[in-house]
Order: C-alpha cells, then structure tokens, then sequence
C-alpha cells in the first residue's frame, strides 16, 4: 500500500463498530472471501456488494470492540478498503490493524464526514479532505507504523527486514 | 545523595514494571514486557500463527510457556471444524508444547483450573476475553493472532503503561444478585469504552467477599468496558483456589501485589452493592443494562447458560436455585453448556447437574458453543434469547435479526421457567444458594 494521497468513497457507520459484524462467527471457519462477503451485514447488507477498492470507512467512537479476531481487519483488507477513520478505536482491533497493513487513523471529528463523500486523504500529513474542500485533522502515526502499514503489516515488514540482514552479511 | 523517593505504583504499575525489568514505570511510558505464558485456542492459535511462523521460518522461544486449549470448534460439527481441531493437534505435538488441554473446557476456565496461572504473572492470551486471568492478580491481555505470532518467536510484547481506573464497590449483595449484576451495571455506567484500553482494578469489600468464580466473571467482562486488563488483587480466597487446584504453596506468592495505598489512579468509581438490582441488557449491546424489572415480560425462544462468563460451577448452582423443583416453560428452551468438563464432573458430583436436567435444561458440550455463533445452539432470524454470556452484539449468537439479552445466570434461570424476563428474586423465598 502506498502511503502518498489518494482518494476514496466513505462509508459511514456509527459508534461501536463490533469485531462481530465485521467478522460475523458463523463464517469464521469459512475461507476469507467467503467471510468478507458477511463484514457489516448485519448492519449495512449493502457494504460488501458494493463497498470498491480504495472505498474509506469512517466510524463512530470505539471502532473494532468487541473480540480479538483478525479477521475482523482481514475481512475490510479483503474488500479492499484502504483506511478506517474513527474518533477512537477498541484497543485490540486497532493494535492488529496496523499488524496487519491496515491504515487506521484517530479522526476527532470523523462524524462529520458526510456518508458518499469523495475524500482524500493524506496518511503522511494525518489529514482528510473532502471534494468540497473541508478539511478534517487526524493524529499522526509514528513513521515507523506508517512504514510497516505500507509494507502490508508487520510479517512482511520483519520478512524484509530480515532479507536485508542477509543481503548485508552476504556483502560482507 | 540522597535516595530518590520510592515511586508509590498501582497494581496495574507494579505488574509491568516487574515484567519490563524496571523498578517503576509511569502511564504513558512504552516498554517491552517479558510473557510469563502465552495461551492461544483453537480459532486464533495455531492455524492462524503456524503459518506465520513458517512463513518466518522462526521456532517458539519457549514451548514450555505456551498453553493451547481447544475450545472454539469443539466438538467439531462439520469437515472444516475437523480439519481445524485436527490441525491443532498435530502443530501443537510438532511444535513440543505439552501443556494442551483438548476439548476439556473454555480457555479462561480452564487455564486457572489446571493451575496455569499465579499472582505477578505477565500473560497474554489470544483472545479477548483473557482479562479474566486479571482475577488472579496477573497482568493477563488479549491479542491478535499476528501480535501472538511476534510473541511465540521473541517472549516479548511491548505496551503502553496503563492508567490505572479504580471501580470501588462497597456493600453486601443481596440474594439473588451476582457478579454479572454488577458488571452489567458498570457497563451501563461507564459504556463500552469506558476502559479506554487502560487497567481496571475491582476493589473495596464487596469484591473481597466474592468467591473467585465470581472475580472472574468481572475480570472476564472487563473487556465489555473497554479495558486491557481487569484487576483484582490476591488475596486468602485467591490462594485457597489456587491450592484448591494443586498450586503448590511457595509459589502462590501473592503477597507483594498489591496497590501502594498512595499510588495515583486516573479515575474512581464508586458502587453501592446493596442498592443493585437484578439487571439485564438490552439488544444490542452490554452497556444497554436495567433492572430485569424494566423487561418483565419480554418473550424468550432461547435461555442459554454458557461461555466462560456465565457457565462456571458457581453459575450453574445459580440456575439449579431458581430451578429446583420447576420446570422450563413449554415453547421455551434452556441450553446449559458448562464452562468446562471439571464443572461438569463438579456440578454432577453435588446434585446440580441432577436439578438442571430434572428441570428440563438440555446439556451441551463443554466450549464456545453458541455465544459467538461458532457452535450449536444458534438462534433463527426473529429469535429472542436470553444468555449469561458476555457480548449479544446484533447477530452474535446467529441470524442477523435474532435479539440477545444478557442477565446473572438466575435471572436466565428465572428467564426459562416464566418463558419471559421476570426479577429472579420473584423465584428465590429462601435466598441464592450460591
């Protein structure tokens, strides 16, 4: 995932976004596609049929409560979201989104992004924009969390790291 | 030069600062903790983390501080289940770990019940509800498989010092009232994030009387208010169970953890438990408790007592209270899935299980079952239960438009005979037995 701007739809959604309808239990043992097909049934049956590429989630206070499934963040990778922004999110869900390349940003304001907004973000500068020009400030992630959601989580950022130690002692 | 004053720590503080190697730590401060014991089931443990660790061609850095427990997909109902439970076999016999414990029970049960778990001790658990190890005076939290991964290769996880938010509780509970009352009241207080991913400690009279079952109903549903970890400090009923569980005795060693009386807390709350009532929540959320009395009436499909919140002996001799010598209402079912094969073997022992089947209750296996949809005992579209679980998030326990309502196991007793909510304490003249 690249960490330069880019633009996407919102999907908007309320306070206490649960690992549950995110994941649903019923389809836990079933193969991620089929999984992803069920993320947010519960709530907006619509999301997974239409919900593209690039499409950007924005929640209410408390995003991802609930268990500590990744499959909660792998279903939205799954479909393709490129960020989730909420005013706070549950500390577990956040912890393994950024585990797992998903970019999640603490939005105070996140409410107020209207639902269908064009919106670009701006992931190295924390802020969001919308097509008509308003303006929304994130808190900023650590460069070193911003490097290992754009390497896809923290498995490919440990497997690169360890590749470069090898390339390093074999040119030694 | 002087002494630099002693830093007076919470217990939250104390644990950390112990785990990180320092003499004190302060909220806010990141450090890296050395895992005491990393408890993984079969859903987010090994077929999640076994590729991982090939993918990173990385070994475990310490078999013997690794405990797995099947509890999800128990007993397997379909190919998928099988092949998940089979595949947890075969890692965890591959990967040298002999502290598995194989459909005997719900992880958070079961892992205090073979005497796993000791005051002082840093562990972390694949899965959200591993607060409840806080009952015993361990700093215990959940992860994700990926960070459980990072922990299985290197012993370490880093974290960041919690405040620490004090939940006072003073008063005796009256019969009828249980642990799940008064977590059901704080989740209506505080809201499900009340925690803010900080440590909770249960403190003040009331939590001192309470048997260890019923701590670890509050540690458990610390994760409902938002929390990392849900403390309590050990105390003599904390090494009673531990012996009770054949813990050896010096290495109980309770004694050091406790707050200093001058350590700083973020936040205090103060409860009344002789002023709680019987409570229940409301679809679709914890935090959307009342008193049961606000629901009289309310019509049930399902009662279900189960999952490692609600299905412990304590709970089960709950149910048999306002069971004994009634029957479940027709056009109502009570599903009883106890917490684990030693409470079964517990409840059968001293007439409980006898009380429950004699009522009607249908017994289910030992596991997950069907709190978070994994087992049998899912609800169809429409459907209204009433659980001693945890979570009844919308579709949790099955069809997206069934409807959970969470209460104390005497309130779901009490549920399954009226086939309707009612105050359990309507059902219970001579008081809990509990």
């Amino acid at each position: 995932m690249s960490m330069t701007p880019f633009t996407g739809r919102v999907w908007k959604f309320g306070d206490n976004i649960d690992t549950d309808v995110l994941a649903p239990g019923l389809y836990m043992k079933s193969p991620m596609a089929e999984l992803a097909r069920h993320c947010l049934e519960a709530v907006e049956p619509r999301f997974a049929r239409e919900v593209r590429p690039g499409d950007i989630v924005v929640g209410g206070r408390n995003f991802g409560m609930g268990s500590s499934r990744e499959q909660a963040v792998m279903a939205l990778r799954e479909l393709g979201v490129a960020a989730v922004l909420a005013p706070t999110f549950a500390g577990i869900f956040y912890r393994n989104a950024l585990n797992l390349g998903l970019l999640v940003l603490v939005c105070p304001a996140a409410q107020e992004i209207p639902a269908g907004a064009q919106l670009t973000l701006d992931p190295a500068m924390a802020s969001a924009r919308t097509e008509t020009g308003k303006t929304f400030a994130c808190e900023p992630l650590p460069a070193h969390l911003l490097q290992m959601v754009a390497e896809g989580g923290l498995l490919p950022h440990l497997e690169n790291k360890l590749r470069s130690q090898q390339v390093r002692e074999a040119r030694r | 030069m002087a002494q630099p004053a002693i830093q007076p720590m919470t217990l939250a503080e104390k644990l950390v600062a112990r785990a990180a190697g320092r003499d004190f730590v302060r909220p806010g401060e990141v450090v890296t903790c050395k895992v005491d014991l990393a408890m993984m089931h079969d859903s987010g443990g090994p077929r999640r983390v076994a590729p991982m660790l090939e993918r990173l061609q990385a070994k475990i850095w310490n078999p013997d501080r690794v405990v797995v427990i099947s509890d999800h997909y128990v007993p397997a109902v379909d190919a998928e289940s099988a092949g998940i439970l089979d595949l947890t076999r075969k890692w965890v016999k591959a990967a040298g770990i002999s502290r598995f414990h194989d459909m005997q029970g719900i992880c958070h049960v079961v892992l205090p019940e073979r005497g796993h778990l000791r005051p002082g001790m840093f562990v972390v658990g694949g899965d959200s509800h591993s607060p409840t190890g806080g009952a015993f005076g361990a700093y215990m939290f959940g992860v994700g498989a990926t960070e459980m991964c990072g922990v299985l290769v290197t012993g370490e996880i880093w974290l960041r010092v919690p405040e620490t938010i004090l939940l006072h509780w003073s008063g005796r509970l009256g019969p009828g009232l249980a642990a799940k009352d008064m977590i059901l009241a704080m989740c209506a207080r505080l809201g499900m994030d009340g925690g803010r991913y900080q440590a909770i400690q249960y403190a003040g009279d009331t939590i001192a009387a309470l048997p260890m079952q019923e701590r670890m109903t509050l540690s458990n549903m610390a994760a409902e208010l938002g929390a990392q970890a849900g403390l309590i400090a050990p105390d003599a009923v904390t090494a009673a169970y531990l012996r009770s569980v054949g813990v050896p005795d010096d290495t109980i060693g309770g004694e050091g953890w406790q707050a200093d009386p001058a350590a700083d807390v973020a936040e205090r709350h103060d409860f009344d438990a002789a002023a709680l009532a019987p409570m229940v929540a409301a679809p679709h959320s914890p935090a959307n408790s009342a008193p049961a009395t606000e629901h009289r009436g309310t019509r049930i499909d399902q009662a279900y007592i189960g999952a490692c919140t609600g299905a412990k002996i304590n709970d089960l001799r709950m149910a048999a209270a306002v069971l004994k010598g009634r029957k479940v209402a027709g056009g109502t079912r009570l599903l009883i899935a106890p917490a684990s094969t030693r409470t079964t073997a517990e409840a059968a022992a001293d007439g409980t299980l006898a009380i429950l089947t004699e009522a009607g209750a249908i017994l289910m296996p030992s596991g997950c079952g069907a709190c978070a949809g994994y087992g049998a005992g899912v609800l169809a579209e429409g459907e209204t239960c009433i659980a001693s679980t945890a979570r009844n998030f919308r579709g949790r326990m099955g069809a997206a438009t069934s409807k959970v309502y969470l209460g104390s196991p005497y309130t779901v007793a009490a549920a399954a005979v009226a086939g309707e909510i009612r105050d359990p304490r309507d059902m219970l003249a001579g008081g809990g037995a509990a």
